[in-house]
């Protein structure tokens, strides 16, 4: 193995790491908004990072993994928040220990 | 959009993203490119305007340079709260929806400002209306709209708007 392609496993780990923190974050948060926010954060790092890696480990890939990594900048966090929308919408409680929520407020104005 | 260079920054773009996905700059893939992107932007340059939008000055450049470092930045320190967030026992989220305002108009701009919130730390954008967003904040400081402007929207707004119109 050459050593680009070491830092590209190096790479891939952090990045499943990463992802590792999501899967503890959807489990551990208390309600639907920062179970999202704990979703996207670290599912959209984990994932370039890992496409990171596979550029490295073999680097004629890597015009095509940018175009995939640029994909996921955009769609990613829009989901999320298309989601959480939706769950506001739907009027999902958010957890006890919610300070505000102005969006509640000016709900009627939105309509 | 009276920019009369839209139609350039059309076909530039769907030439652009057509040599990415096929990875290779030989003539053939070259002229295919120029001739579909050629009738894209004839026929569907009206409702392509968001790809026009950006502006292409040296200013803008050094600005979307900016931008893409300290979103990065962001992405990672977002990241590497979320993890200790997550590790500790004790779990110190304050939630909250706050409002915040922008001043940005353009719709790209836009776009790419409620999908930076939700990827910088503790931020996710949960609405958005005429100028005002809507953003589920983790650990909020504070409910103030004027002050979660600073806090939230600013930095990215400063470099949003020297890209696009």
């Amino acid at each position: 193995m050459n050593a680009l392609a070491i830092l590209g496993v190096m790479v891939m780990t952090a990045g499943a790491v990463f992802l590792a923190f999501a899967g503890l974050g959807l489990y551990r948060m208390p309600d639907t908004y920062t179970r999202i926010q704990a979703g996207t954060k670290a599912t959209t790092l984990g994932t370039i990072l890992t496409l990171v890696g596979a550029a490295l480990i073999m680097p004629d890939w890597g015009v095509k993994l940018l175009l995939i990594a640029l994909f996921l900048m955009f769609t990613n966090p829009l989901s999320s928040q298309v989601l959480a929308r939706a769950a506001h919408r739907a009027g999902v409680p958010a957890t006890k220990e919610s300070k505000a929520d102005a969006l509640a407020e000016d709900r009627e104005e939105l309509a | 959009m009276s920019d009369t260079f839209a139609p350039v920054k059309i076909f530039s773009v769907t030439l652009l993203f057509w040599i990415l996905l096929n990875g290779a700059l030989e003539v053939d893939v070259l002229l295919v490119g120029a001739v579909v992107a050629g009738a894209i932007t004839f026929l569907l340059a009206g409702s392509l305007s968001f790809l026009s939008g950006y502006r292409l000055t040296w200013e803008s450049a050094r600005a979307t340079l900016g931008y893409l470092g300290y979103f990065l930045r962001e992405l990672l320190k977002a990241n590497l709260s979320l993890a200790r967030v997550v590790m500790d026992p004790a779990l110190p989220v304050e939630p909250a929806i706050v409002k915040v305002r922008t001043r940005l108009k353009n719709p790209v701009a836009r776009l790419l400002l409620a999908n930076s919130i939700t990827l910088t730390p503790g931020t996710l954008t949960v609405e958005m209306k005429g100028e005002w967003l809507y953003v589920h904040w983790v650990f909020a400081k504070t409910t103030d709209p004027n002050v979660a402007t600073a806090e939230i929207v600013a930095d990215f707004e400063k470099f949003l708007e020297k890209m696009y119109d």
